[in-house]
């Protein structure tokens, strides 16, 4: 064992210089003014932007509830075909995944536009045009669209180890499909939906390239925020590390929540 | 005594064609224990499926106490099914477990603790009402698994090799129990297993199957002392089985000599397997033996030793209590109701 310990000092140094000092430096700058002087005048400061983490947090929210609505059946479908086809399967899922996040994103602009794709073949049929970009729904679509996958595999890894014999036993003692699914196959895969949620919790929470290509300036992110705070004219690194520093805290906070419904065995954080 | 369960012409192929069970009828009493025996692959378990309802046949009739079920599902079926591993819910602790197939049913909670608490009694588990099940023995998850399925007070039990994932001590004890809980409860079991013993000590029928093809029914003594073909004389215990004809009635020709028999009705001349058992092989002095050969080795067995002798065009397997030195020159000799003259069995 103690051999084996050396191999693991690489990945010690790693998390020290880009995981724990960036941390630290985040806390360090969401603490001090920019001369240095200890306040907490930043922290107190996010206050001003409730507005927008509500609107994060809630279109994060119903974004992972679209994207767990659509993933489990096509997760449970997937884990019940024949193991060859679920290869090919899982790639078709894969596949959006090869392209890249920006040119997804990008694509569904010439979509949405008011004159973009979907507006132009309404209006053969004499509907429309409607305002698609620029809204919170593009701002979800867009996060449920870049995120399904993340909310697939895990389900899908989770109920492809789901015997088919515990499935059957349920059948055997009463249940209806339906009976099986609700007893069964959910409490089982619970673990897969925690972990599900979290993929595409935090990352949609976090986002700002969505926003801005599909939000327009109405639906500024959290994301948007922060970036702003390090790029944009706002600049002010102090409060941009103060709102990094909330949002992990939030994050943290329903992340334990999420890990009381996880079995103990199997917390993920 | 009426049947519960009937299978008629029963045959189930896959997609390319291949027949997994070849014409499979079969009647299972009421309060009878029924063994389907027969080496792996042999359709036992598919027969077992067809039953419960997980599996369709391609054609065939199944009929439950007189109705044809083969479209009913499996959870409005009357029969309950103990898996080849147990299949417990991992989720749920032992109590839960039991309590499965009577929560789907929405029974009053006094009666599901009623019930459960008797189960649990039966199977000696008392006191394991919270354990997760993946904190119990293989013999304990076991008795839950019996304990899940008996709560539902199903007409028929179906077990799947139950016991074969158990140590032979724990395999023996288990099968007196399940015996006596099916005595008791005066249910119906059908019961899977390649185990020839395990069928032979626990069943009221054996049911020999091969090749998707029923070999022989019948009681497991009339299994053991009369097989109708090789293969289930091969398949229940050791046996010798040489190549013979039967000149005439009652004398039959093997290793190129003639013993008396008890068995008729053959062709002059007619080709057959020859089946002894191990046990019934006599051994006599050498010299006016009309069968020899050469002890090759000696193998101590507890109650018996076994041997293999070396005769003429044939390895015979003997069982004696008593050792012959390896190397010695022994005779062999047969009773005549022990040679038991058998068909060919037509292949294919």
């Amino acid at each position: 064992m103690k051999k084996l310990k050396v191999f693991s000092a690489p990945y010690l140094v790693w998390m020290i210089v880009f995981i724990v000092v960036p941390l630290l430096m985040v806390a360090y700058y969401a603490f001090t003014t920019d001369s240095g002087a200890f306040t907490i005048k930043n922290i107190s400061n996010v206050g001003q932007y409730a507005n927008i983490f509500v609107r994060s947090i809630w279109l994060a929210l119903v974004a992972t509830v679209i994207c767990l609505v659509l993933a489990y059946p096509v997760a449970y479908l997937l884990s019940r075909m024949e193991k060859h086809k679920q290869g090919t399967m899982l790639l078709i899922v894969m596949l959006p995944m090869w392209m890249n996040f920006l040119l997804r994103t990008y694509a569904w602009m010439t979509l949405l536009g008011n004159n973009g794709v979907i507006n132009h073949i309404l209006g053969f049929v004499g509907l429309g045009p409607y305002k698609l970009i620029n809204t919170s729904g593009a701002v979800v679509l867009g996060m449920v669209y870049n995120y399904l996958p993340f909310m697939i595999l895990p389900l899908y890894s989770v109920m492809e180890k789901i015997d088919k014999s515990v499935i059957e036993a349920a059948s055997d003692l009463g249940c209806s499909s339906g009976g099986v699914m609700l007893r069964v196959i959910v409490p089982l895969s619970l673990p897969g939906i925690t972990s599900g949620i979290t993929m595409v919790f935090v990352p949609a929470i976090s986002t700002f390239i969505i926003s801005r290509m599909l939000g327009g300036g109405s639906n500024l992110l959290i994301g948007d925020l922060i970036e702003m705070q390090f790029l944009g004219n706002a600049y002010n690194p102090q409060l941009g590390a103060a709102i990094s520093l909330v949002l992990m805290v939030i994050i943290l906070v329903i992340m334990t929540v999420m890990n009381q419904f996880s079995p103990d065995d199997q917390v993920l954080i | 005594m009426d049947n519960i369960v009937s299978l008629k012409n029963i045959v189930v192929e896959f997609e390319d064609g291949d027949q997994i069970l070849k014409n499979i009828s079969l009647d299972i009493k009421d309060k009878e224990f029924v063994t389907f025996l027969g080496p792996s692959g042999c359709g036992k378990t598919t027969t077992l499926r067809i039953i419960a309802g997980f599996l369709e046949p391609t054609s065939g009739d199944v009929l439950f106490e007189g109705q044809r079920i083969n479209d009913v599902p499996p959870h409005k079926r009357n029969v309950n099914t103990v898996f080849q591993r147990y299949a417990l819910f991992p989720h749920l602790n032992v109590y839960e477990n039991i309590a499965f197939g009577l929560r789907v049913k929405k029974l009053p909670e006094k009666e599901i603790l009623h019930r459960v608490g008797e189960m649990l009694e039966m199977v000696n588990l008392k006191g394991f009402e919270k354990r997760t099940v993946n904190r119990l023995s293989g013999g304990q998850q076991q008795r839950v698994a019996i304990a899940r399925a008996l709560v539902n007070h199903p007409k028929v039990l179906l077990l799947d090799e139950p016991l074969g994932a158990l140590d032979l001590k724990l395999r023996k004890e288990m099968q007196v129990e399940l015996r006596k809980i099916q005595q008791a409860l005066e249910l119906t079991f059908v019961y899977v297993t390649h185990d020839q013993e395990e069928a032979l000590t626990m069943s009221d029928t054996v049911v020999v199957m091969n090749n998707g093809v029923i070999q022989q029914i019948g009681s497991p003594i009339d299994i053991y002392n009369e097989p109708v073909n090789a293969f289930v004389a091969d398949f229940i215990g050791e046996s010798n089985i040489v190549n013979g004809c039967m000149p005439r009635d009652c004398l039959v020709e093997f290793t190129g000599r003639q013993f008396e028999c008890v068995d008729k009705g053959f062709d002059p001349d007619e080709t057959v397997d020859v089946v002894i058992r191990p046990e019934d092989v006599k051994i006599i002095p050498a010299e006016n033996a009309k069968l020899t050969g050469i002890v090759e080795s000696v193998v101590f067995k507890g109650v018996h030793y076994e041997m293999v002798v070396d005769g003429v065009d044939h390895k015979w397997i003997i069982h004696s209590t008593k050792a012959e030195p390896v190397g010695a020159m022994i005779g062999m000799t047969f009773d005549p109701y022990d040679i038991h003259i058998m068909k060919k069995v037509q292949e294919g």
